[in-house]
C-alpha cells in the first residue's frame, strides 16, 4: 500500500510540473509581448528593452519558467493588477466560497442520487425506474446556467421565497473565520444568521447539483443491476436471507465502489464547474474570480487560480484513486 | 463461399441491423427528429425567421411574447424568436469545429501513439495525461485567457479540451486492431507503414470514435454556450444562445423571455444528441444490448 502511494505521489509531481508548464506557456508566451502591451505603441526601443529586462522576459524561456516555478512554490504569483493584493491571497479568499458550494451540491446529489438509483434498480422497467431514468437524462442535458436562471426566476422572482443572489443579506454578515458563510454563521450561534446563510446557499447548491445528481443516479442504478445478477447474490437469496440484508450487505456494498469514484471525480470537476453557478448567483467564488481576471487581463490572478485549481483537482483524484483500492480488497491485492 | 458472402443481401449487413435495432427505440426517433430539425433550421433560418436577428427596433424593446414577437423582444427590440433560430448556426458551428477539431487532433495523436509505440507513444500519452489533469472548464478558460475572448478562440479551446478522450479511445482501438491477422497479412505482403496505418488500421478504428463524437456533441454545445455566457465566447451582437443568455441574465426579473428561449433551445438540442448517443453507446456495448 505504501509503495502504491509513493508511486502515485511520484506521478503526481510529474503531472503538476506538466500542468505548471502549460499554465506558464499559456500565460507568458502566448499573449505576446507584455512590455509592448504595457507601454503602448509609441514606446522607444530603449524603454521597451529596459522594461523587458526588469520583467525578466528578455531571458530564455526556460530561465523564465524556472523563475516562475520557484516563485509559485512560495505562493508568489505577483500582485493582482485589479486589487493590488498578492494574487494568491485573492485566490485563497475566494476558494472557501467555491468549496462550500461544491460540497453542498455534492452532498445533495449523493443523498438524493444514491437512493434513487437503488430504488430504480430494484424495480427495473417499472414506471418508477422509467421516471428516474428520464429525469436523469433531462438532468444531464440541462445547461445549468439556464436552469439556475429559471430557478432564480421562479423562487427568487415570482414566488419571492429565496434571495436572488449573494451569500448573505448586506445588513447581516458573520465575522470571517473559515470564509464559508454557513460555517461562519454557525460559529456565531445566531439562528437568523444561520437561517439566512442556508437560504442563500440553497438555490446555487441545487443548481450545481443537477448534473452530478443525474450521473450518480445513473451509475448507482447500473452498478446495482450488474451486481444483482451475480452468483453471490443468488446464493444469498437461496440461503433465505431477508431482502434488506441481501440488498445492504451483498449488493449495495459492491455496487457502491464505482459510485464512490464517480462522486470523487465530480468533486474535482465541480470546483471549476462552479464558475457558471457563481456568475448567476453573484457569489464571490474562485470561478468568478478567474473569469473577471481573464476579462480584465489580470494575468497574475489567472495563473494563481489556474494552478491552484489544477493542483487541488489532481490531489482530489489521487485520494479518490487510493480510496478505491482501500474500499475494494480485490484491487488492493492485485 | 466467398461469392455468397459478397452477395449477401443488404438486409443482413451489420449496418442495416444496427439501423433497425436503433430506430426501433422510440427515444432514438425523438432524438433523431430533434437533431434533424436543428440541422434543418441552420439552413432554413433566413426563410422562417420573421425578422433579421440583428435588426433593432427600440419601440418594441423588452416587449413580452405576442403575435408580433413570438418569443418577445430583447433590450434593443431585437426579435428573440429570430435570434433563437439563427442561434442554431453557432451551435452547429460549435459541433463541427470544436468536436471536429478534437476528433482530428485526438484521432491523429491516438493513431500515431498506438501505431508507432515506444517513446513517441509514451510522450503523447503523458501529454494527454497532463491535459486530463485540468478540469474541463478550467483548461478552456485559460486557453481563452491566452488567446483572447471570441467565438473562434472559444471553439479552439473547447476542441483542445476534448482532445484527450479521442486520443485515448483511438489509441486503444489501434492497439486492438494493430495485431489483427489481416494487418499482419498486409504487412507480409509488403505494405509500407503509412499505407498500413491509413488503409488497414485507421478505417477499422473509426466506429467507436464516431460514437464518442455523437456523445460529445451535446456537451460541446453546452460548453461553448457556457463560455459565451461568461463573456468569453461569441461577442455581441451575435445571435448566439450563450450570449443571449448573458443578455437575459441582466434582465431576467423584468424580461424573462430573453434568457428562457435560447436556454430551452440549448436544452432541446443537447437532449436530441444525448438520446441518440445513449442508444449508440448501449448498442456498441454488448453487455447492455438487451
Amino acid at each position: 500500500m505504501i509503495g502504491t502511494i509513493a508511486g502515485r505521489l511520484g506521478q503526481l509531481l510529474l503531472v503538476i510540473v506538466g500542468v505548471s508548464i502549460i499554465v506558464f506557456l499559456l500565460m507568458h508566451v502566448l499573449p505576446g509581448d507584455v512590455a509592448q502591451m504595457l507601454l503602448g505603441d509609441h514606446a522607444t526601443p530603449q524603454s521597451l528593452a529596459r522594461l523587458r529586462a526588469q520583467l525578466g522576459i528578455d531571458r530564455p524561456v526556460w530561465v523564465q519558467y524556472a523563475r516562475f516555478a520557484a516563485q509559485a512554490l512560495h505562493g508568489d504569483f505577483g500582485i493582482s493588477l485589479q486589487t493590488n493584493h498578492p494574487a494568491f491571497d485573492d485566490v485563497l479568499i475566494a476558494f472557501p466560497v467555491t468549496l462550500q458550494l461544491t460540497l453542498a451540491s455534492l452532498s445533495i446529489a449523493t443523498l438524493i442520487g444514491v437512493p434513487l438509483g437503488v430504488i430504480a434498480a430494484l424495480r427495473p422497467n417499472s414506471w418508477l425506474d422509467n421516471t428516474v431514468l428520464t429525469g436523469s437524462l433531462l438532468g444531464v442535458s440541462m445547461p445549468i446556467f439556464w436552469l439556475g436562471l429559471m430557478l432564480l426566476l421562479l423562487f427568487g422572482g415570482i414566488l419571492g421565497w429565496l434571495p436572488i443572489g449573494g451569500q448573505m443579506p448586506p445588513e447581516l454578515s458573520p465575522p470571517r473565520i473559515t470564509g464559508m458563510s454557513v460555517l461562519d454563521a454557525l460559529f456565531t450561534g445566531q439562528p437568523d444568521m444561520i437561517f439566512e446563510a442556508i437560504r442563500h446557499l440553497l438555490l446555487p447548491a441545487c443548481t450545481l447539483a443537477t448534473v452530478p445528481l443525474a450521473l450518480i443516479t445513473r451509475i448507482t442504478r447500473s452498478e446495482m443491476l450488474a451486481v444483482l445478477t451475480q452468483d453471490h447474490v443468488r446464493t444469498a437469496w437461496a440461503k433465505g436471507l431477508p431482502a434488506r440484508r441481501v440488498i445492504r450487505r451483498h449488493v449495495l456494498r459492491n455496487a457502491l465502489i464505482p459510485v464512490v469514484t464517480v462522486i470523487g471525480l465530480q468533486l474535482g470537476l465541480l470546483l471549476s464547474g462552479a464558475v457558471l453557478t457563481e456568475t448567476i448567483f453573484s457569489l464571490p467564488g474562485l470561478g468568478r474570480l478567474m473569469v473577471d481576471s481573464i476579462l480584465s487581463r489580470d494575468y497574475p490572478v489567472v495563473q494563481a487560480g489556474a494552478l491552484f485549481i489544477a493542483v487541488v483537482f489532481v490531489l482530489v483524484n489521487l485520494v479518490v484513486d487510493l480510496s478505491y483500492s482501500f474500499l475494494d480488497p480485490r484491487i488492493r491485492r492485485a | 463461399m466467398s461469392a455468397s458472402v459478397a452477395r449477401r443481401p443488404i438486409t443482413e449487413s451489420p449496418a442495416w441491423e444496427a439501423w433497425n435495432t436503433l430506430t426501433r427505440r422510440g427515444t432514438v426517433r425523438v432524438g433523431a427528429f430533434l437533431v434533424l430539425l436543428f440541422i434543418a433550421l441552420t439552413v432554413l433560418a433566413p426563410l422562417v425567421s420573421p425578422y433579421d436577428p440583428t435588426d433593432q427596433d427600440l419601440s418594441s424593446a423588452l416587449s413580452p411574447p405576442s403575435f408580433d414577437h413570438l418569443f418577445g423582444a430583447d433590450q434593443y427590440g431585437r426579435d428573440v424568436f429570430s435570434r433563437v433560430l439563427f442561434g442554431t448556426r453557432d451551435a452547429l458551428l460549435a459541433i463541427v469545429v470544436a468536436d471536429g477539431l478534437a476528433l482530428g487532433l485526438g484521432g491523429v495523436m491516438g493513431l500515431v501513439a498506438g501505431f508507432v509505440g515506444g517513446a513517441i507513444d509514451a510522450a503523447i500519452m503523458r501529454f494527454v495525461d497532463i491535459l486530463l489533469a485540468f478540469p474541463y472548464l478550467l483548461l478552456a478558460l485559460i486557453i481563452v485567457a491566452a488567446l483572447g475572448p471570441s467565438l473562434t478562440n472559444a471553439l479552439i479551446a473547447i476542441g483542445i479540451v476534448y482532445t484527450p478522450q479521442y486520443a485515448r479511445m483511438m489509441r486503444g482501438q489501434v492497439l486492438a486492431v494493430r495485431s489483427a491477422d489481416y494487418v499482419r497479412a498486409a504487412r507480409a505482403l509488403g505494405s509500407g507503414r503509412t499505407r498500413l496505418m491509413l488503409r488497414h488500421v485507421l478505417p477499422n478504428c473509426f466506429t467507436p470514435v464516431l460514437v464518442l463524437a455523437t456523445l460529445q456533441a451535446g456537451s460541446v454545445v453546452v460548453e461553448t454556450a457556457g463560455l459565451a455566457f461568461l463573456g468569453l465566447g461569441a461577442q455581441p451582437p451575435a445571435a448566439d444562445w450563450g450570449a443571449m443568455l448573458a443578455d437575459g441574465h441582466d434582465y431576467f426579473l423584468s424580461a424573462w423571455w430573453i434568457a428562457t428561449f435560447p436556454g430551452l433551445a440549448i436544452f432541446v438540442v443537447v437532449l436530441g444528441f444525448n438520446l441518440i448517443g445513449d442508444a449508440l453507446r448501449d448498442y456498441a456495448d454488448p453487455r447492455r444490448r438487451q
